[in-house]
């Protein structure tokens, strides 16, 4: 048996999908989260189900990818599903259009009154008896985030049943807005201040600098915890009590050998450098690890605190007219954030924009000009050793591309890009649990995909150094890699891991010796000529091969070029 | 206030019917006319923003830019082409 978890973008859907499974799902605070759908598995009583978080949809007549997903997966219901419609109480009358349209599809269906508690603060009462009453199915007031009444609606989940309410389509909303008046009553009230602020963040005076102040914050926040754990946790951790350990093993191992290169590497002045040996116990796991994580998990705390917040749908809003300059509406910043974690995430979030057009432009300027977060953090640590100006010429080229390549595609591609159409949320303060555990998602989805990617990327470098391939590869590259870009043959190695993983190509700069100059126009290039492989296989899969093949033929172009125009013009 | 409205349209006067990317922020107003289509009418449907529900214009961006508007407790922001494709009839109390 299967149990459809269905209702409009932003209700919470997958709130009550992690609280009735238990499982990890992520969840913020705009329309669009999920974009696929999600398995879970729940008991009830004696039964067991399958219970999937459908993406939202205002209605069965979709306007968009994700609500197609949605219709498709109730059109493949089989007897005996179970439809829960999550509600959103503070707007009732427009989520009854879905319900109404669910209750007609003759489906068995259980509705869930979420934010049940925010309608106290609202001036908004419901008779939540009466409506299951008109409804003929049950109606549970849940408060999803904090788990209230959750449990009652797992309960209540066998009562599901077909409804005999009927209507015209064409009386639809009449008869909504009867519902309405019957079960509903609202008293006045004030404005509270997160309403105050929500709409101040998006009046042009007020926003902008709210949004400049939002953006400093979180670059300090960011700093600060990616700074203070590395300094205090990953350091110390890696050189006081790994460090000694490994040193044993390496003893252990003979001190040198096939053996102990690969898992301890190269000594640099007769010691273990984490940066440097690139062995898999020791580079291998600091880079994730000591180096990356820190500033991952910091980004990813700033992110999550500002999704669950609301903040997100009204930068979209604020940002709207320059990125219609690109091609795009406001929304397509949802990608770009995303990807500044992590590229993959990025990649599936652009399912949020309608037009094939807007999918290929955002991917494509997201793969080549944001980079993901163990990027930066390599990049912050290799290139602001040589100054502050060097890391502003990264970040500003990067940005430049991102602009460039968005006018020039918005100029030469066929069609127009849509303009934006988008359900801003009310400002919720994020609740510290949801909050936490978001972060715990992302944090080992990090781990997971990172880690053993950093790892084989390490072992390779070993085999290819062994077997003599960078070498040839250079000799081979070199007019391009030397004369076009300026750095050394061996700096090849690093493009070739960077299939792999960017973090690892950016370490093996590392020994190179590079001036500064080479360490600004690599750590470019290596951001922007290819994505990498895990990136690679989701933008298959989201743009199909044909235009993949397209998008990656832009990124070496336009990665030579930069880089080119940046050897030419750059001192030093 | 409400009788004047009435006899100015009968009038064939519709001095106080603006679009909502004409209306200015804070304004409240009807909804009288969309014009956009059935594509942009569905989707303002959709969030429960149609003909004879008042609205109350939040912001508008500079240049053109989108138009937010409250409906309740829905706020939705649009495109200034749309907005200015959706016709309001100005009245009831206005909103700072």
């Amino acid at each position: 048996m299967k149990i459809l978890l269905m209702g409009n973008p932003n209700v919470g859907k997958s709130v009550v999908f992690n609280r009735l499974t238990g499982a990890n799902v992520i969840v913020s605070n705009y329309a669009g989260t999920t974009v696929e759908f999600t398995k879970g598995s729940i008991k009830f009583g004696d039964k067991r189900a399958e219970l999937i978080d459908v993406p939202g949809t205002y209605t069965l007549e979709p306007t968009c990818k994700a609500e197609e997903i949605a219709v498709e997966m109730l059109n493949e219901h089989a007897d005996g599903d179970v439809v829960i419609n999550v509600v959103e109480s503070t707007n009732l009358e427009r989520s009854l259009n879905l319900t109404l349209q669910l209750l007609k599809h003759k489906v068995p269906v259980v509705v869930a009154l979420n934010f049940w508690d925010e309608t106290k603060h609202k001036g908004i009462s419901i008779d939540d008896k009466k409506l299951e009453q008109i409804l003929g199915v049950p109606c549970v007031p849940i408060c999803a985030v904090t788990g209230e009444g959750v449990n009652h609606l797992a309960e209540r989940i066998k009562d599901a049943k077909l409804s005999a309410y009927d209507y015209e389509d064409k009386e639809r909303w009449q008869k909504i807005g009867s519902i309405v008046d019957k079960v509903q009553t609202i008293t006045h009230r004030h404005h509270t201040w997160l309403e105050r602020l929500g709409d101040a963040s998006v009046r042009p005076l007020t926003g902008i600098p709210i949004a400049v102040v939002v953006f400093f914050l979180a670059f300090k926040v960011i700093r600060f915890i990616g700074e203070w754990l590395i300094g205090y946790v990953g350091e110390p951790v890696f050189e006081n009590l790994w460090a000694p350990l490994m040193m044993k093993l390496s003893g252990l191992l003979g001190s040198e050998g096939f053996i102990h290169n690969i898992l301890i590497g190269n000594f640099i002045e007769g010691e273990i450098d984490f940066m440097q040996s690139f062995g898999l116990l020791t580079t291998g796991l600091f880079v994730p690890i000591g180096a990356v994580l820190p500033y991952v998990f910091a980004f990813y705390v700033v992110l999550s605190f500002l999704e669950d917040l609301g903040f997100i749908p009204r930068l979209a809003v604020m940002v709207d007219t320059i990125m219609h300059r690109l091609g795009l509406h406001g929304f397509a910043i949802v990608p770009m954030l995303l990807g500044l974690g992590c590229n993959v995430p990025g990649a599936l979030a652009t399912r949020v924009l309608e037009t094939r057009r807007e999918r290929f432009i955002a991917a494509t300027i997201m793969a080549i000009a944001v980079p993901c977060a163990a990027l930066q953090a390599m990049v912050v640590g290799l290139v602001g050793k040589e100054g502050l100006a060097g890391l502003g010429i990264v970040y500003g080229t990067l940005f430049a591309v991102w602009v460039l390549l968005g006018i020039i595609f918005n100029r030469f591609l066929k069609g127009e890009s849509p303009e934006i159409f988008l359900e801003i949320p009310p400002y919720r303060i994020p609740y510290l649990r949801g909050l936490s555990k978001k972060i715990w998602i992302r944090i080992k989805w990090f781990i997971k995909e990172a880690v053993p990617f950093v790892l084989l990327g390490v072992l390779l470098v070993n085999i290819f150094y062994t077997l003599g391939i960078i070498q040839v590869v250079g000799r081979i590259t070199a007019p391009v890699v030397t004369r076009v870009l300026g750095l050394p043959q061996e700096a090849v190695g690093a493009l070739i891991i960077g299939f792999l993983r960017k973090d690892v190509a950016v370490g093996m700069l590392v020994p190179l010796g590079l001036t500064a100059k080479q360490l600004i126009i690599a750590s470019i290039v290596l951001a922007m000529y290819f994505p990498c492989v895990a990136t690679f296989t989701t933008l298959v899969k989201e743009l199909g091969f044909v235009d993949m093949l397209k998008s990656a033929g832009i990124m070496i172009i336009s990665s030579l070029i930069v880089g080119g125009v940046l050897n030419l013009i750059l001192p030093g | 206030m409400s009788e004047t409205k009435v006899d100015m349209n009968k009038a064939g006067f519709a001095a106080n019917r603006v679009s909502l990317a004409q209306m200015q922020t804070g304004q409240r107003g009807k909804i009288v006319e969309i014009n956009g289509g059935y594509g942009l009418a569905r989707k303002l449907d959709a969030l429960g923003i149609r003909v004879g529900k008042e609205v109350t214009k939040i912001s508008a961006q500079w240049m053109r830019g989108p138009v937010l508007l409250q409906q309740d407790n829905t706020q939705a922001a649009l495109g200034f082409g749309m907005a200015s494709k959706v016709l309001v009839e100005l009245g009831g109390r206005n909103e700072k």
